[in-house]
């Protein structure tokens, strides 16, 4: 076992552990602080998968964008004096088992699939390639993701001003 | 045991259920957001790995920044959303926003 299975059983426990702690606390901002962890295991699967530019952007624009929203959120909609902010649950038991019931079927199926795998050779920086690929074949969904980012955010700020 | 596209599909597999858990048990919407963040975490983990082991080049990775994309967008508009819910409900729990029904 070398140091590159060690590292993606850390990060694969840190993720894992981290999601669970979110989805079975209580309390929305521990579970808020849960997530920072996990958006930050996966970015390290991102760097094991040799995906560099993703990673960094993954920890941008989700810690440093998505969970801040979220905070904020969470702040907003409850009274700040009220100093336990917890969420109440329902369906637990049915939900569990039949998440249990699902992950056991999607697990077997994956175990027990002959996956076609060839070891890539990852580039050492995607930085260039992905530039390359995102003016030239994909620049059509580039530009509509610009355009869908502008609707958003219009629409969010108009929206949250009524 | 040699780390390979199977251990990256268990390890989004298992987000993915847990994202679904979230989304299905938890009452306050914040929260249901949550889940479906580890819903899109684990399907950017499938598309990269995919990228990695399956041999065609980088468009799984590009993939995944759209998806980020998407997620950012998508984070943005469902706050307003939760936002408006509060001023009209004064909380923002799933279950009992349900004027809608007769």
């Amino acid at each position: 076992m070398g140091i590159y299975d060690l590292i993606f059983y850390l990060f694969a426990a840190v993720t894992v552990l981290s999601a669970f702690f979110v989805v079975t606390t209580r309390n929305i901002v521990r579970a808020a602080f849960f997530l920072l962890f996990t958006f930050f295991g996966v970015a390290g699967i991102y760097v094991l998968l040799g995906a560099d530019f993703v990673a960094i952007v993954q920890l941008i624009v989700y810690v440093g964008g998505i969970l801040i929203l979220l905070i904020f959120g969470v702040m907003i909609t409850n009274k700040i004096t009220n100093v336990d902010i917890k969420t109440g649950t329902i369906h637990t038991l049915p939900a569990a088992i039949a998440v249990g019931l699902f992950t056991g079927i999607v697990g077997a199926v994956i175990l027990n699939t002959d996956w076609f795998q060839v070891d890539t050779k990852m580039p050492a920086s995607t930085l260039s390639t992905l530039g390359n690929m995102l003016l030239n074949e994909y620049v059509l969904v580039f530009e509509l993701l610009g355009i869908l980012l502008l609707v958003a955010l219009i629409g969010a700020a108009s929206m949250a001003r009524k | 045991m040699e780390v390979t596209l199977v251990h990256f599909l268990v390890v989004s597999t298992l987000l993915f259920c847990l994202g679904i858990y979230g989304v299905v048990t938890r009452k306050n919407a914040i929260m249901v957001l949550m889940g479906i963040e580890l819903i899109l975490n684990s399907s950017n983990i499938n598309f990269i790995a995919f990228s990695r082991f399956g041999n065609f080049g980088l468009e799984g990775q590009l993939f995944a920044l759209f998806v980020i994309v998407l997620a950012a967008a998508e984070a943005a508009v469902a706050l307003a959303i939760v936002l408006n819910l509060y001023k009209t409900f004064v909380n923002v729990n799933v279950d009992e926003i349900d004027t809608l029904r007769d």
